[in-house]
């Protein structure tokens, strides 16, 4: 009760200064809207059905491009672990790249496949898949041995294997990386969407600027911010949580 | 820990009663410990069910230095023989188990069962680790399914047998629990469990029961022992506990301290159901540990110079199967 006490303070202040300075109106409306003008353009968004269609569009693109990272991520992720040249080679190559914006791969997507929905999938893979790898590569090494070779001695090999008992043994470890490859994805998205219009979120966000519609600027960043926010809160801390319940672990996220 | 209280306990001179000193009795009288200190000498009237022949396994060390840890190991484990394999730590005791489960490649030498050659993993030999193994993202019942699911078996037939199994070992009540929710002692009935559901012929145990408290210990003692006359499965049953080993094995075997070699066998013939507590039992085991405290010492010598304990981890090497 105390903490949700504290919440709605805090957010209620928050509120109270934006209105408060919304009101004085220091700055022009078109460039710092109210709350409500916020809310009235998300209403509209979502009356005209824009914004739901644009939230279709973008969760498409992010499923299928993080879906396409995740499980390739794994795949190299567990042969850079299991394969000490890949690990001495490769792994040194993971990290290094990982210090590149996804958004840098945007002009090469482009020319290696036009301006399309394909340069945007590039792209959202190339954000999510080294944080996906490396989590899987370190998930694999933490993950305790006895649990393979139980496995192996229990008739596992190959496809089952991995899917049976590397996999789940591996979970607890990867979850975080999996987390940060989600966010990395959305942002990749995002970015993506804002250089090159074809519906989604991000062109929605631009679509604000050249209307210059603040309100609906904000609307929309607010939107992908409760996207983002859903996803990690529900879908990652749930899985979180189940494992935690299932392995027995106390330590909290 | 307990079982090393229970070690060092049994390595105090025991009270022996003066007309029965060790090694003094002779076979088949009524006491009838059978612990003469020599390699025993089975008619082998057919095929043993494990053979060890020239078993050999060097690895290479950080240092970069060959180290011998297995030296021409040769054993014959009889169909439904319970054969306890006895030696310091840093034998390569655990390491001879992963060999005959086909999880690690021995460098020289053959590994025979039923005559056939052991070349990886097979779901005849199944290993009960001493942290158990068993799979926390499953629940009892699952963890117990696994080996037959592996196997391509019917759902239908695999709930009957996992419920015969957790029957078997006590635990039908906690088909839906998850491992964690288990004491030590009830995972390790898990552990077995599974690893009879998959109807193994030989059962390789690795310590299984080194954590446990001792009246767990004692528990299982009892349990495995009739579990085993039950099935009349092959057991080889690694242990450092020299009592452990002679109260339920119809063979110890002794192994040096590295490299890994067979010091001796004794034969146990002590009528069962037996206990830790029968002073047969306590008197055959000093007979034992009279001839491991000298590989004890060896390998204290060693941890002295080398400043580290020297144990083999089966894991250090490369020499895992892919």
């Amino acid at each position: 009760m105390k903490r949700a006490a504290r919440y709605i303070i805090f957010y209620a202040s928050l509120f109270a200064l934006w209105t408060l300075l919304a009101k004085l109106k220091i700055w022009p409306p078109y460039l710092f809207p109210t709350p409500w003008g916020v809310a009235e353009s998300l209403y509209a968004g979502f009356q005209d059905h824009s914004y739901l269609i644009a939230i279709r569009v973008s969760m498409q693109r992010v499923l299928i491009g993080y879906g396409i990272s995740v499980i390739l991520g794994m795949i190299l992720g567990l042969g850079v672990a299991s394969n000490k040249f890949l690990e001495e080679t490769m792994g040194g190559l993971l990290v290094s790249l990982q210090s590149l914006p996804s958004i840098c791969w945007w002009p090469l997507a482009l020319l290696w496949f036009g301006l399309n929905q394909n340069a945007i999938l590039f792209v959202v893979i190339m954000g999510s898949l080294l944080s996906v790898t490396l989590a899987m590569e370190d998930g694999r090494k933490q993950m305790p041995r006895i649990f393979g070779q139980a496995g192996r001695n229990l008739g596992a090999k190959g496809f089952k294997l991995f899917w049976y008992v590397l996999l789940p043994a591996s979970l607890p470890f990867i979850v975080s990386g999996l987390k940060q490859g989600w966010a990395f994805a959305w942002r990749s998205l995002i970015t993506a969407e804002m250089l090159y219009l074809s519906l989604g979120l991000g062109q929605v966000l631009m679509m604000g600027r050249d209307l210059n519609d603040m309100s609906a600027v904000i609307a929309v960043m607010f939107l992908i911010i409760a996207i983002g926010y859903i996803v990690d809160g529900v879908v990652f801390k749930g899985m979180e949580h189940h494992l935690q319940n299932k392995w027995g672990l106390t330590t909290a996220a | 820990m307990s079982t090393n209280a229970h070690n060092v306990s049994s390595q105090l001179p025991l009270p022996v009663p003066a007309r029965f000193p060790a090694g003094t009795i002779s076979p088949g009288e009524r006491l009838g410990p059978v612990a003469v200190g020599r390699p025993a000498h089975r008619p082998s009237s057919a095929i043993a069910k494990v053979g060890l022949r020239e078993i050999c396994l060097s690895y290479r060390t950080e240092k970069g230095e060959r180290l011998l840890a297995l030296d021409h190991i040769n054993l014959e484990v009889r169909a439904g023989e319970f054969l306890c394999i006895v030696g310091p730590s840093g034998c390569g005791k655990s390491t001879l188990l992963h060999l005959i489960a086909g999880l690690h490649q021995q460098t020289s030498g053959q590994i025979l069962v039923d005559g056939k050659r052991v070349d990886g993993p097979g779901t005849d030999r199944i290993m009960i680790f001493q942290d158990h193994g068993l799979f926390p993202w499953l629940t009892v019942g699952q963890n117990v399914e696994f080996g037959m699911k592996m196997k391509g078996i019917p759902k239908a037939e695999r709930q009957e047998r996992t419920q015969h199994y957790l029957r078997l070992v006590h635990l039908a009540q906690f088909e839906r629990s998850y491992i964690h929710q288990l004491s030590g002692g009830m995972r390790q009935r898990v552990a077995i469990a599974r690893a009879l559901a998959t109807e193994p012929d030989v059962l390789l145990m690795d310590e299984p029961f080194a954590a446990l408290d001792a009246q767990t210990r004692d528990l299982l003692h009892d349990e495995l022992e009739k579990i085993w006359s039950q099935t009349g499965r092959t057991i080889i049953f690694v242990t450092h506990n020299v009592r452990e080993a002679v109260r339920l094995g119809d063979r110890v075997v002794l192994l040096t301290f590295r490299p890994g070699r067979v010091k001796n066998e004794f034969p146990i013939n002590l009528p069962r159901p037996r206990s830790l507590e029968d002073p047969a039992v306590a008197l055959t085991a000093r007979e034992v540990l009279d001839e491991l405290r000298e590989e004890i010492n060896r390998s204290l010598e060693a941890e002295y110079k080398e400043g580290v304990k020297p144990r083999l981890d089966p894991n250090a090497e490369g020499a895992e199967r892919a």
